[in-house]
């Protein structure tokens, strides 16, 4: 399953049981997963926050490095061993 | 005992709704003493604990029993545990659900399913949680947890009966959709105690079930996950129970009762207070319960000198008490024990009994029945 993060047009999702939370009372972002609870940094927020069941992981990096004019290639592949490591705990869908 | 350890916040509450359940599981972590539905906190109350938990700084709430399903307003509960943005797990035998009120759980913001099964075959099932037909209720409430849209984790307690079936209680769980799986090796407290000589397998019964399930991690890698709580008694170190003591969550009975672990009450003269009389944060901070072993200052020898005492807080506390008599002494489970001779020597009888065949069971039915359902 880890592979396809790999391939082209996966649209990844966040699955029911998991939701992004900011925790106002600790001042982190965090992600729930049953029994689980990960604290995700800046960038992962910004990855995640772009898992909205529509947009394809290619379209999801174009917006990334146009916000913040960063370098393709790289946040390429940020997304992909993000989203391919999430998904083997099965905290996304791919 | 020295000045209150400041505590962080908890991350989760594990809310006993009620202590009714139709099934007499031999390992059930409820107390001896069951609390009765007319002592039991009202719709009002709980909604109020769960409000404050979330200010707490809660992440997690656990609805559970017992069997949760019990009670009439657990709708209503999962309803408000979502409006003030708490994550909610019901934890369940399956039997009181039907396919409409799984479906008005997930309407209501439910938000993750835990459905205990207690053997992958329908008869041994059946006779371990002491109610004919419960694997067929099982598998059904099991269907409709998945047709529902809700993410499944099946939970099942290993002991004696069933340890030979572990890897396939993983291989149901993934037919049944389930994401993830948790293999509990069974812990003696409450009814797991009375019930222990029965329960227990062998050290190379344990040892097998645990290596086919590790195995399995990656058969299943990407389609479950599993936890897996392995046996203590035949451990070197105990386990960090809890994550510490008052540490990272807490409980509340039906009775409305905060305490630090479902077992806590078991060790006697400390004070726990009610949600009835204090609110979470006190009971959280300032409960002389709570406090009681918090940090280190309470260890004795060899817990105090060791270089793991941050590591496994000396163990668990109850089992400590259970098992030597004295809740500060070192988890006997831990070889540097000097109790630690207990434990071998109940390990080793489970070998002996072994060969006595099919367990008996005292069914906490049997010795004072719980109220039904409905």
């Amino acid at each position: 399953m880890s592979e396809m993060a790999q391939t082209s047009g996966v649209i990844p999702r966040l699955p029911r049981g998991v939701r992004l939370k900011r925790d106002e009372m600790r001042g982190e972002w965090l992600l729930l997963a049953p029994e689980r609870v990960v604290k995700v940094d800046a960038i992962a927020v910004a990855i995640l926050e772009r898992c909205d069941g529509a947009a394809t992981i290619e379209s999801i990096v174009d917006d990334l490095a146009a916000t913040y004019a960063a370098d393709r290639t790289r946040i390429d592949a940020d997304v992909r061993a993000l989203l391919n490591g999430l998904a083997a705990k099965r905290m996304v869908d791919l | 005992m020295n000045a209150p350890v400041k505590a962080l916040n908890p991350v989760g509450l594990l809310a006993e709704l009620t202590h009714r359940c139709p099934l007499g599981c031999p390992y059930c972590s409820n107390p001896l003493e069951l609390e009765s539905r007319t002592t039991e906190i009202d719709t009002e109350t709980w909604n109020r604990v769960f409000s404050e938990a979330a200010a707490l700084g809660v992440l997690h709430a656990h609805l559970s029993g017992g069997e949760p399903a019990a009670r009439r307003d657990l709708q209503e509960i999962v309803a408000h545990c979502a409006s003030v943005g708490l994550y909610t797990n019901l934890i369940t035998s399956g039997i009181g659900l039907t396919q409409e009120r799984v479906k008005a759980l997930a309407d209501a913001g439910l938000d993750h399913v835990q459905l205990s099964i207690q053997d992958s075959e329908a008869a041994s099932c059946d006779r371990i949680s002491g109610y004919p037909g419960a694997f067929q209720r099982k598998m059904a409430a099991a269907k409709w947890v998945i047709e529902a849209g809700l993410p499944l984790t099946v939970n099942a307690v290993i002991h004696r009966a069933n340890v030979a079936r572990a890897g396939e209680m993983v291989r149901l769980s993934v037919a049944l959709g389930a994401r993830r799986v948790e293999i509990a090796h069974t812990q003696y407290y409450g009814w797991g105690i009375v019930n222990r000589a029965a329960l227990m397998p062998t050290e190379a019964q344990a040892a097998a079930a645990i290596a086919e399930v590790e195995a399995l991690r990656e058969t299943y890698a990407g389609v479950i996950v599993i936890d897996h709580v392995v046996p203590d008694y035949h451990a070197r170190y105990p386990k960090a129970c809890m994550g510490g003591w008052a540490k990272r969550t807490l409980n509340v009975t039906p009775s409305g009762k905060g305490l630090p672990c479902h077992a806590a009450e078991s060790i006697p003269g400390l004070d726990f207070w009610n949600v009835r009389d204090h609110s979470l944060e006190d009971i959280w901070f300032r409960s002389p319960g709570f406090n009681a072993f918090r940090g280190t200052a309470w260890m004795k020898e060899p817990c105090r000198s060791c270089e793991r005492k941050d590591v496994d807080y000396g163990g668990c506390r109850c089992q400590a008490f259970a098992l030597t008599g004295d809740a500060c002494a070192a988890d006997p489970v831990c070889h540097l024990s000097p109790h630690h001779d207990k434990v071998t020597a109940i390990a080793q009888h489970a070998a002996e009994e072994d060969a006595a065949g099919e367990p008996t069971y005292v069914y906490r039915a049997a010795v004072k029945a719980p109220l039904p359902a409905e």
